[in-house]
């Protein structure tokens, strides 16, 4: 048992903090909005972020970092998972734009089930950051039941035309392609009868409409697909595999909870309370605020080491499907603990949005308030993960 | 990072299970709950055959020169099984003291003792009127020629009863902070003026009252300087804290065992309980508690093990392992439902042995300001 | 709306106040903390404190005078149970049982003879009844219960097992669930029946508690034959009668105001303890949560007032009963804890060690703690009801 980082991984850890240091713009800290684990608050919501974003996605593939994970024969840097633990960390650390449904889902997915004609289609493009994709897998019926999906692929000679609604579809109208999961066998039993597929978003017949969040963010969208044609060669690997690969695709999610976000956050968060008064004495002497700060950096310590734990899991060739949902559990329902403590220390002020002068702490907590609602429920909500835990984990039954 | 345990460590804390499932299922605590010594000395001999008293114990001494994650392990399987006995006093609180801050005379003279199963010890810290911490020492200790005479009283002092020497906290002087003019002197248990008295507690565990009434000491039993000893013992505690957390890791995994095990027998409603999601949820939220506070633990661990400093580490680890054993132990109670609140039932000796930890060298509260303190707060 | 009492409450309230001054025996003070710490000296007290109130018709207060009550309204029964919890006056968990739920549905469905039989001595505070409900198999499915009772020309025999049957070994009868009919759905094969202790092939064997009291049993009943008469109500009828029991419990007031007297002995102690050196009263932390915690009673006290408030209204208590049940025995769960903390190290020490503190009450509260969620209805039942009968969710 070992609760250190070896040299080569230590080394790494400087290069990648001394990249991030160099390539992102200097004001981005304060560009970034983002309240860790949550949805709502992309940065690539304003346009200035978006491009700063772009840019930086550009240097990331240039340093082969945007595929880091992805084995050397497609040009990736093969890294270990705990070196991507490591890279993730960082990164969301520093709020950097990272890895998206492209890099981190499509482009391994298809790596490893993908045909011939799809890695030719997309490895390289995804490789070098040129597109970017969105996820669309739940239904306006199909939410934590994901298997009850609706929509619909059907076979039409060299195309499948689909047909149906997504939902949520997250920056969608900002991306390029979906990666989209749809029926395309009725018959069969669930889990068995669905495929992937890539869909341009500039194809006939697909409809983005914005749905703005309780932040007032668009970030959300429903997208229509009405006898939407999508070249059979757009289908992902085997016919009616699809939520196989979603599963298996998990792994690679595994560890992308923002985790060095709720550092950096609680970080700036304590130099603030260092550097209050309320009522004329210190805000860092008031017994509640040490408490509720010392059981917040517990928590943190935590899900730093249920995150260590998955990535170290996944070099031994583990699945570490608990683990996982114990850290994603762990984190979200950190990224709500951490916007309880912050608007409760700030009182009357937690009120106040950024815009807002008086203000305080550049107005994060109220948007963390906001947005920490979605973190505990996108990505499987905080009852499925406690059900995948006592299911999977500790073999109760369903029934 | 590696969160696996060495092969070594994993034979350790296998053959260590093992050990103590023969040797010291749960009848055993019951029956020293009634025990006057609390503890069963053929077990207590073969713990020394085995090697665990000298597991800190440099090979020179007769020990086997183990690390601190070794003692965690053995900690850990002992909760497992709520283990009684003096293992905690004489090999972490007396043992350590000793290692870090006895001279080469009393190591000699001691730890070999100590590895072989031939001393007990313990530690006599708390005071009236103190909860947690040294910032409460009124016990006295007076120069008198080359004796010191030792007045006051102590509480919550482990297995003082049967102890061999009772490492005692006592104020030399007055000091310009509370801080200062403590000194830890090693107390014969048999001395005149000593009165232990076994106080009736929760975990059924052997904690005593104990009245020094003009004690008198050789000035050669001070461990480690005079009047310097609140550094040693903050460290003590440090590890000590730790070394609860270890204990209560192993009474909150079988909590857990015990109870999803019932989880998934007992049928009501013409289904195992455990299928109901209500039911599965507790679970759930029982894994995050005992997965975390076994890490936070082990981190903790690791670090004394590697001599680095630990004093965050080690508040985290009691203020999440306090608060995770109680609520996992109360759960365990829930899902058992009536069964478990019979006296004939296991789940309370973990419930209450739980507590115990608890509030040994500082609760979750105590341990969270602890944490403030170090967040610079 | 209206938060206040009337004149004559009042006035009763203090006359209720007055008699516990005077007439409370003094012994009970060092005995019982929770109904779970039975022993003969305490069933004793609380049996002769029963017929002095039973004598004043107070045992039974609201009850019709014909069956030895006074035949008060609610208010009156949460004013006295508000009081004398707020004393701790002798009490145990058979007044609950005979006087709280079997009595009442006795007296919904028992015949003339089984109500002159049963109640007047009731009230009087010279019968009591133990619950035959749980089994080994029907815990928190208590349909399941599988003790049988057979007809046999006049009469029943009953055979099988109950469990977790507090006071059996003193009570006099048995309100027994068994089922009368092996072939019918669960639910309404079920009938209930008063069984004398006493009758032959009933055999009680004791349970400890984890506190190390004798207060549960396991009753096994052997060929057991019952008159005909012992049956109560309509036969496979019995699901219902037990579920309508539920609604009879009465506020449940006397939770908030024992609370309150515990949470004003910390406040006491705190003021007067010093920790470390620094009075316990001057620690924020400690501060906030009994702050905290004196606001939960309130709110769960008020929460008993709407149950009483329903009932003079002739308003069934639905869920309500149930959200203080959940509510109550979790706040009762934080009481023990932040009591616990608050003791420190000296949490560990029970009553009889010179260094106990507040007479170790607080650590067997805390011992007893984990009883409260379980017994009754446990709170995952609770918040099923309150979710499907209260809120109407689906079943499935």
């Amino acid at each position: 048992m070992e609760f250190k980082l070896s040299e080569k991984e230590e080394a790494f850890k400087s290069e990648v903090e001394a990249f991030l240091k160099k390539e992102l713009p200097p004001k981005w800290p304060e560009m970034s909005t983002h309240w860790p684990g949550g949805y709502g608050s992309l940065e690539s919501t304003n346009e200035e972020a978006v491009k700063a974003a772009f840019t930086f996605r550009r240097r990331l593939a240039e340093k082969g970092w945007l595929t880091i994970s992805w084995p050397k024969e497609f040009g990736g840097e093969e890294h270990s998972y705990m070196e991507q633990a490591i890279f993730d960390e960082r990164v969301s650390y520093y709020r950097a734009p990272g890895m998206g449904i492209a890099t981190g889902i499509a482009g391994p997915t298809i790596l490893r089930f993908g045909s011939d004609e799809n890695k030719q289609d997309w490895v390289q493009t995804i490789a070098k950051g040129e597109i970017e994709m969105w996820l669309g897998y739940s239904e306006p019926n199909s939410g934590s039941d994901l298997a009850g999906i609706q929509t619909t692929a059907v076979d039409d000679g060299d195309d499948f035309i689909i047909n149906g609604q997504k939902i949520w579809g997250t920056i969608a109208h900002l991306a390029d392609y979906a990666w989209l999961i749809a029926v395309t066998d009725s018959e069969a039993p669930r889990h068995r009868n669905a495929s992937l597929f890539i869909v341009d978003n500039k194809t006939p017949g697909v409809t983005i409409r914005p749905i703005i969040n309780i932040l007032g963010i668009h970030s959300f969208n429903e997208v229509f697909f009405d006898n939407v044609r999508v070249p059979k060669r757009n289908m992902i690997g085997e016919k009616n595999m699809g939520f196989y690969y979603m599963m298996t695709a998990l792994d690679f999610e595994r560890l992308m909870v923002g985790i060095g976000g709720f550092k950096r956050l609680f970080e700036q968060f304590i130099e603030y309370v260092k550097q209050s008064e309320q009522d004329g004495s210190p805000l860092g002497k008031n017994h509640t605020v040490r408490k509720k700060l010392a059981e917040i950096a517990v928590k943190i310590e935590m899900v730093y080491i249920f995150f260590w734990r998955t990535a170290s899991m996944l070099d031994k060739g583990l699945v570490p499907s608990v683990e996982s949902s114990v850290l994603k559990l762990t984190a979200t329902e950190l990224s709500r603990a951490l916007a309880d403590v912050t608007m409760e220390i700030l009182g009357p002020y937690g009120q106040l949005m950024g815009g807002s002068k008086d203000a305080q702490f550049r107005g994060m907590a109220p948007r963390g308030y906001l947005d920490c609602i979605s973190a505990t429920i996108g990505a499987g909500t905080s009852e499925i993960q406690r059900n995948i835990i006592a299911m999977r984990g500790l073999g109760l039954t369903k029934k | 990072m590696d969160l696996e345990f060495t092969k070594e460590q994993k034979i350790l804390k296998s053959s260590a299970r093992d050990f103590l499932k023969k040797e010291c299922p749960s009848s055993v605590m019951r029956e020293m709950k009634e025990d006057e010594k609390g503890y069963p000395e053929a077990l207590w001999a073969k713990m020394a055959d085995l090697g665990w008293l000298g597991v800190m114990v440099p090979e020179a001494y007769d020990g086997i020169g183990g690390n601190f994650m070794d003692l965690a392990i053995i900690l850990e399987a002992m909760g497992e099984v709520c283990c009684p006995g003096p293992f905690f006093s004489t090999v972490v609180l007396g043992g350590l003291a000793i290692l870090d801050a006895g001279s080469e005379e009393q190591k000699k003279l001691l730890l070999p003792k100590l590895a072989n199963g031939d001393l007990i010890l313990t530690l006599a810290l708390s005071e009236p009127g103190a909860w947690y911490g040294t910032s409460v020492i009124n016990v006295q200790a007076v120069a008198d020629k080359d004796e010191y005479v030792i007045n006051g009283t102590k509480l919550f002092v482990e297995n003082a009863h049967i102890a061999d020497y009772i490492l005692c906290a006592a104020r030399t002087d007055k000091g310009g902070s509370p801080d200062e003019g403590i000194t830890l002197f090693l107390v014969d248990g048999k001395s005149k003026g000593i009165t232990c008295t076994v106080l009736d507690t929760l975990a059924y565990d052997k904690q005593c009252e104990v009245v020094f009434d003009n004690v008198r000491v050789p000035a050669d039993n001070i461990i480690g300087e005079n009047g310097k000893a609140f550094s040693v013992l903050e460290n003590l505690q440090e590890k000590a804290a730790v070394g609860k957390c270890a204990e209560m890791v192993g009474c909150i995994q079988t909590a857990f065992d015990m109870t999803v095990a019932y989880a998934k027998d007992r049928k009501q409603f013409g289904r195992p309980i455990g299928s109901f999601q209500a039911i599965q949820h507790h679970c759930a939220n029982m894994v995050i508690d005992v997965d975390g506070a076994r890490f936070i633990t082990y981190q903790a661990a690791w670090k004394i093990a590697e001599g680095l400093p630990t004093s965050m580490e080690a508040s985290m680890a009691k203020a999440w392992t306090s608060d995770a054993s109680r609520r996992v132990t109360f759960l365990g109670h829930q899902i058992h439902g009536a069964i478990s609140f019979c006296e004939e039932h296991d789940m309370h000796l973990y419930y209450r042995k739980a507590k115990a930890a608890e509030v040994a060298f500082g609760d979750g509260d105590y341990h969270l300001e602890k944490v403030a303190q170090q967040l610079g707060l | 709306m209206d938060f206040g009492f009337t004149k004559e409450q009042e006035a009763f309230r203090l006359e209720v106040r007055e008699y516990i001054k005077t007439e409370m025996p003094q012994k009970w003070e060092t005995l019982g903390y929770t109904v779970w710490e039975e022993t003969d000296e305490s069933w004793a007290i609380t049996q002769e404190w029963n017929r002095k109130l039973g004598a004043k018709g107070w045992l039974a207060l609201t009850w019709p005078e014909e069956y030895g009550g006074l035949g008060r309204s609610p208010v009156d029964q949460l004013i006295l149970d508000e009081e004398m919890a707020a004393a701790g006056t002798p009490t145990g968990v058979e007044t609950m049982i005979t006087i709280g739920w079997v009595c009442p549905t006795i007296m919904l469905f028992g015949t003339d003879e089984q109500k002159k039989k049963y109640l007047p001595p009731a009230a009087r505070g010279e019968l009591t009844f133990c619950l035959g409900y749980s089994e080994p198999d029907a815990g928190s499915d208590l349909a399941a219960v599988s003790t049988a009772a057979v007809e046999d020309g006049d009469t029943f025999v009953v055979n099988g097992q109950k469990v977790w049957t507090s006071i059996a070994h003193r009570a006099d009868y048995c309100w027994l669930a068994a089922r009368t009919d092996p072939d019918a759905p669960k639910h309404k094969g079920v009938s209930m029946f008063v069984v004398d202790m006493k009758s032959p092939g009933i055999t009680v064997r004791p349970l400890i508690n984890i506190l190390g009291f004798h207060s549960f049993n396991e009753v096994f009943f052997d060929n057991v034959i019952i008159p005909k008469e012992s049956l109560v109500g309509e036969k496979n009828n019995g699901w219902y009668q037990l579920a309508i029991a539920l609604d009879f419990e009465r506020s449940g007031v006397g939770g908030p105001a024992r609370m309150k007297q515990v949470i004003d002995g910390l406040v006491q102690y705190c003021k007067e303890t010093k920790r470390n050196g620094t009075p316990l009263w001057k620690d924020k932390g400690v501060q906030q949560e009994l702050a905290r915690l004196a606001v939960d009673a309130e709110v769960l006290r008020l929460l008993c007032y709407r149950i009483t408030w329903l009932q003079i209204n002739k308003k069934t208590p639905n869920y309500e009963a149930s959200v203080t049940k959940v509510f109550g025995s979790e706040l009762l769960d934080r009481l023990s804890n932040v009591g616990m903390r608050i003791l420190g190290p000296y949490s560990q020490l029970d009553r009889g060690s010179k260094w106990a503190q507040l007479h170790g009450g607080i650590t067997r509260s805390y011992l007893n703690s984990p009883s409260m969620g379980i017994g009754g209805g446990t709170s995952e039942i609770q918040r099923s009801i309150i979710a499907m009968r209260g809120l109407g969710l689906p079943r499935k």
